[in-house]
């Protein structure tokens, strides 16, 4: 049934949204790399006044097996009050979880018991070819529908990637949303400027490129994605692309700003290939009215061992950064950084977005660091800070620590684990730092690791708005 | 036209000028993307005019019906289609898809056009127009025989007109309420589900102008 008053979640404008009410609880996607146990939706508590704050609270498995959970994300946001095709009367209550390397989609109802998300529908990968394409990433409500980005071809075809579109209701797929590509071939994350009918695209890589690992001649030969895609969001064709140049490899999560008024975002390179120092860039709407990119981060690799690196990286000497996420607070006022390989969260005021300043950084495992959490001072911890989600207020930031399967056993080759935390924002000041009351890990898990973190009402990344 | 012919499509200009969905609330966005008051009003214009398209297709097709039919056969034709129409709305969960907010004046008309006509704003005039007896003729024939096309046809755009201006009056001061005064906080709590009331609404009068006919 429709609702009466408009679903609670939703807020017109991103300054609204800031003032929503904190998040009780997150669903984080757990994947069993062995394929051996069902992947799984983990429900952690995040209410800080309940006696299982910080604990795994519910669990949901998902009926098959290989699935590799990834991103997922809300049937329905703040975008339903956009004046164009308004339907503020839905409610967000479905979480749409694409299996990355089994090309399923299922869809799980938390409504009734929040606590036990119940599967309602699963969107086998045959459907999906029916859009052309496989391996589904990032899920985006919006005007015409669920929008889900695709890094693989159907029918066995390693691309293109693109976009598919499904049914607001039915959760059908409708087809591929691309009419004109233009000269996009890989796929990754997407989003857009929904008042200014702007799409904006990054690229990792086709699935051959990337489900048995990185692959090193491939990095080194400059062959995974490096430029970013802006489309019509209404016509749906292709305007420019922005190549960052073949040496920044794997341009990956987009963050455009929240509010309608701007037309600017931010872009996570994983690597450079010249001294493998990772980037963060800004796109923006230049005076000509075509966009232009430039890079406004960069964060340099460090210097180890060759002893204490594992093989994928000895020849090198260093760690890379790797900036694996990227995730912009809704007043647009921080930009949360994840350096997976040196095990940083770093923080940056980006009120002038241009010239971002370094504003806080926690430490949490990392390659050669270990860094452990205050929770657990004596357990060195494997993976980084990885997937990050900020709550909509800003206070809260979320982080889970792995990156990919097949990719998380070359950088971490003796295990990756599983370990979630909660940062705490210095608001005023800047500065953040992990939360000792929480740090859900290792058996909590029931072996999977923990990828993408979706907090109950909405998060940073994944509602957006017409209303400044 | 009677003065309760008149008041009534008035009101059911009001009625959907009322609603965020037939235009204010673009119009609003649009005046937030601008930051003026202006543009509030300016967009208004397309709207309206959509909306009075829609309606004046639906007016239109009525009296055109009444010029070769008895204005009975078209008050009990229009009547179950309304009813139909309502319990199609009421029970689909699909709504109106559109992408895109940079529209030029054009588009915004033809956006109005069809979020008007979708949601049976011109249907929901029907009783009124049928109700109205054609030009020179009696009340107590005026449900039995044809009438003259172009008087009809003139009825029918009056009926437009009198409709669209209370609409867009009561969306301009709306719009205009929510942008300087209210704010957007008034979308959360006073938005309704009107797509249900409007249903209801077109399955209530189509039933009645059916029952009254009859």
């Amino acid at each position: 049934m429709p609702l009466w008053k408009p679903d609670p979640t939703f807020y017109p404008s991103p300054r609204q949204a800031v003032s929503a009410p904190a998040e009780k609880l997150a669903y984080v996607a757990a994947f069993d790399r062995a394929a051996e146990q069902p992947d799984a939706i983990a429900v952690l508590d995040v209410d800080e006044t309940s006696d299982s704050y910080g604990r795994v609270v519910g669990w949901t498995d998902l009926p098959h097996r290989g699935d590799e959970l990834h991103h997922f994300g809300w049937n329905a946001c703040s975008s339903a009050l956009c004046p164009s095709s308004p339907h503020p009367h839905v409610e967000r209550r479905y979480l749409i979880v694409p299996g990355l390397r089994s090309s399923r989609i299922y869809v799980l109802d938390t409504k009734d018991n929040p606590k036990a998300p119940k599967i309602v529908r699963t969107i086998e990968p045959a459907e999906l070819a029916k859009a052309g394409y496989s391996r589904p990433h990032t899920v985006h409500c919006g005007p015409e529908g669920i929008y889900v980005s695709n890094l693989g071809g159907a029918d066995g075809a390693d691309g293109p990637g693109g976009i598919a579109l499904l049914d607001h209701d039915s959760f059908d797929v409708l087809g591929a949303w691309e009419i004109d590509r233009g000269p996009q071939y890989f796929g990754y994350d997407f989003w857009w400027h929904l008042t200014r009918d702007v799409v904006v695209t990054s690229e990792w890589g086709t699935p051959s490129m990337i489900e048995d690992g990185l692959v090193g001649e491939l990095l080194l030969g400059r062959k995974y994605g490096h430029s970013i895609h802006f489309f019509d969001l209404r016509k749906r064709r292709h305007l420019q692309t922005l190549d960052l140049g073949d040496q920044h490899q794997m341009a990956l999560e987009l963050r455009p700003a929240h509010d309608p008024t701007k037309e600017y975002g931010f872009v996570g390179v994983v690597a450079s290939v010249e001294d493998l120092s990772a980037s963060v860039w800004l796109w923006h709407r230049a005076e000509s009215g075509d966009f232009a990119i430039r890079k406004v981060i960069e964060i340099p690799a460090e210097p180890a061992d060759a002893a204490d690196l594992p093989p994928i990286l000895q020849p090198f000497g260093a760690v890379p950064p790797l900036v694996t996420d990227i995730d912009l607070s809704v007043d647009d006022r921080y930009l949360y950084v994840s350096a997976w390989g040196i095990g940083k969260l770093l923080q940056y005021d980006v009120s002038d977005p241009f010239a971002p300043r370094l504003t806080g950084e926690v430490r949490l495992g990392g390659i050669v660091t270990r860094a452990a959490h205050p929770a657990a001072p004596d357990l060195a911890l494997a993976g980084g800070p990885q997937m990050v989600e900020v709550s909509r207020d800003g206070r809260r930031v979320y982080i889970t620590n792995s990156l990919y399967g097949a990719w998380d056993d070359q950088f971490y080759p003796d295990g990756v684990g599983a370990w979630a935390a909660r940062l705490d924002v210095d608001l005023d000041n800047g500065g953040l730092s992990p939360d000792p009351r929480f740090f859900p890990h290792g058996d909590e898990f029931r072996g999977r690791r923990v990828h993408q973190t979706r907090l109950q009402g909405g998060d940073a990344s994944s509602d957006s708005y017409c209303f400044p | 036209m009677s003065w309760l012919e008149i008041l009534t499509l008035a009101g059911l200009g009001a009625f959907h000028g009322l609603n965020p969905g037939m235009g204010w609330l673009f119009a609003v966005a649009i005046g937030l993307q601008e930051r003026s008051a202006l543009a509030v009003l300016r967009s208004l214009v397309p709207i309206a005019a959509g909306h009075a398209l829609s309606v004046f297709a639906v007016a239109a097709l009525v009296e055109g019906l009444r010029s070769v039919l008895a204005t009975r056969v078209v008050a009990i034709a229009g009547g179950l289609v309304m009813v139909g129409f309502g319990l199609w709305r009421a029970l689909s969960r699909r709504h109106f898809a559109w992408a895109g907010m940079r529209l030029t004046p054009w588009q915004l008309t033809g956006w109005s056009f069809l979020m008007s006509s979708v949601h049976g704003a011109g249907l929901m005039l029907v009783p009124v127009l049928v109700a109205n007896p054609p030009p020179g003729v009696h009340q107590d024939h005026a449900l039995h025989a044809p009438s003259d096309p172009s008087a009809l046809l003139w009825q029918g755009l009056a009926a437009t007109t009198v409709h669209t201006v209370a609409m867009v009056t009561v969306a301009g001061v709306i719009g205009l309420l929510v942008y300087r005064v209210l704010g957007l906080e008034v979308l959360r709590r006073a938005w309704v589900n009107l797509d249900l009331v409007w249903a209801v609404a077109l399955i209530g009068s189509g039933a009645a102008a059916v029952a009254l006919t009859l």
